[in-house]
């Protein structure tokens, strides 16, 4: 205590020395000082207060996505011979809890703003023109890789379920119990597949047997796998890594 | 009014200092974070040190810093530009002059005598960190956006190839700022210029 008393007066004395500008710089850095230790005290203990904002910048950054969005802007596509072999396995679990589906009771399930809700099974979908792509697929974890998949362009399936086309988003209900959603432009994208293949092969299970969505202008966990059911809808249904706090948009 | 009362840095300036300075701060902190979600070379940074308690925090960071330096820079540039402090400050920038205070730097007889005016090597490396920030925001609008910027896409060589040039130009940024830091260390009258104007 005493200590501390003549720790004061020493400084009181040393300040009274300084010359005045010098005096008035020290009590602001004092000020500053203090200043940022409310600050971070704050962020400490108001760690949700930082969060929120963070998150509604992110929701700025989905809305400067979606107008940055050029729907006639191709991503590259590469020769074969550039594929990445292998392709890496990615999922929220491990290689062993990849689901198992059977072709003979699958269907896939179809709702929302559609004016065709009947279901589909596989050989009914691989009956739909099919095409393929050579694109680079980008991890939000920053690693790509070049594959090739084959399917239908969504927008002719979307056409064909008599989707409503002027309806803000299309949401993915998964196998694996993963869910995301997408905006409508990126779904009419021309390079946004609906796909059942890859490389050539049937979508081996750890690429998403029995189809994926597979959109080379989004990053990797935008591109459901073992879709199950699709649904076209006004209200934003997020997704399993969004709602943790993934960006919604997630473009390229 | 005497000479040392003249303000060498203006306020818009020293605010807009210290906000890039936060704005770097909170990304090459998140950006180590993100860096080691897929590390490019055979290194991690140290957990302790990095900002984002997961990867998606890190990113929420980054892609929230990235428009206090983007905005903070453009007015940086635009006021520098329209004030003609940037033609005044940073030239003339002759190779003579560079050559005569890096030997002097080097020899530790540089002298920061005449404050309002930086020296050959000082002006080369401020013109060097602005052009190296630039490098920063256009790479890193590879990596976030390469879809969407086909040009600057295939200026870096694809995207892969961005992320090792958005790295190298985060290692060059860190390079000047530790210089830099030794430097006004070095010269304390300086740092107070940059915080009270004189
Ligand atoms: C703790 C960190 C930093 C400190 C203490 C600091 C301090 C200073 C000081 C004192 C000056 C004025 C120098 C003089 O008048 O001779 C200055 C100028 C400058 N600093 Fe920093 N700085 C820091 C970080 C950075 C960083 C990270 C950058 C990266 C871009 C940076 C870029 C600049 C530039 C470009 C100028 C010249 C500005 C102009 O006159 O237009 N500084 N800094």
């Amino acid at each position: 205590m005493k200590k501390d008393f003549d720790k004061a007066i020493v400084i009181q004395e040393a300040l009274k020395e300084l010359p005045s500008s010098a005096r008035r710089l020290f009590m602001k850095r004092a000020v500053t000082l203090g200043g940022l230790s409310l600050l971070s005290g704050c962020a400490v203990t108001d760690k949700d207060s930082a969060e929120r904002m963070l998150r509604k910048i992110s929701t700025l950054n989905d809305d400067f996505q979606a107008w940055l969005f050029d729907p006639n802007k191709l991503a590259p596509t590469y020769p074969e011979s550039m594929i990445t072999r292998p392709v890496p396995f990615n999922a929220f679990y491990d290689r062993d809890e990849i689901p198992e589906i059977d072709e003979s009771d699958f269907l896939l399930e179809v709702s929302g703003l559609v004016a065709d809700k009947h279901s589909w099974p596989l050989q009914e979908l691989y009956q739909l023109p099919q095409t393929d792509q050579v694109t680079r697929h980008i991890c939000v974890e920053g690693w790509s890789a070049i594959g090739k998949w084959g399917g239908v362009t969504f927008s002719t399936f979307l056409k064909r379920i008599g989707a409503d086309l002027t309806a803000k988003y299309v949401g993915f209900k998964c196998e694996d119990d993963y869910y995301t959603s997408i905006d409508m432009p990126t779904a009419l994208h021309a390079q946004t597949l609906l796909a059942f293949t890859y490389d050539g092969r049937i979508l081996p299970p750890e690429y998403g047997y029995p189809m994926k969505l597979r959109m080379p202008t989004k990053l990797g966990y935008k591109n459901p796998k073992h879709i199950a059911a699709i649904f076209v809808t006004n209200t934003n249904p997020g997704g399993y890594w969004e709602d943790k706090g993934y960006n919604w948009f997630g473009g390229i | 009014m005497n000479s040392d009362s003249k303000t060498i840095h203006p306020i818009w300036l020293r605010l807009n200092h210290w906000v890039n300075l936060l704005a770097l701060t909170i990304l090459v902190l998140s950006g180590w974070r993100i860096y080691n979600a897929a590390p490019i070379f055979a290194f991690s940074f140290p957990g302790q040190i990095v900002l984002g308690d997961w990867l998606g925090g890190a990113l929420l960071w980054h892609f929230a810093a990235m428009w206090l330096l983007f905005f903070n820079g453009l007015i940086y540039l635009f006021l520098n530009i329209v004030t003609g402090r940037f033609k005044t400050r940073f030239f003339p920038l002759r190779p003579r002059d560079l050559l005569h205070d890096f030997t002097a730097a080097l020899k530790g007889k540089l002298t920061h005598d005449t404050p309002s005016e930086y020296n050959a090597v000082q002006k080369l490396a401020y013109l060097f960190v602005i052009a190296d920030v630039i490098l920063l925001v256009l790479s890193g609008l590879v990596v976030w956006k390469s879809v969407q910027f086909p040009l600057l896409r295939d200026l870096m060589g694809d995207y892969d190839n961005a992320r090792i040039v958005h790295f190298c130009a985060m290692a060059a940024l860190l390079a000047f700022a530790a210089i830099h830091v030794v430097m006004v260390a070095l010269v304390p009258r300086t740092l107070l210029m940059m915080i009270r104007g004189r």
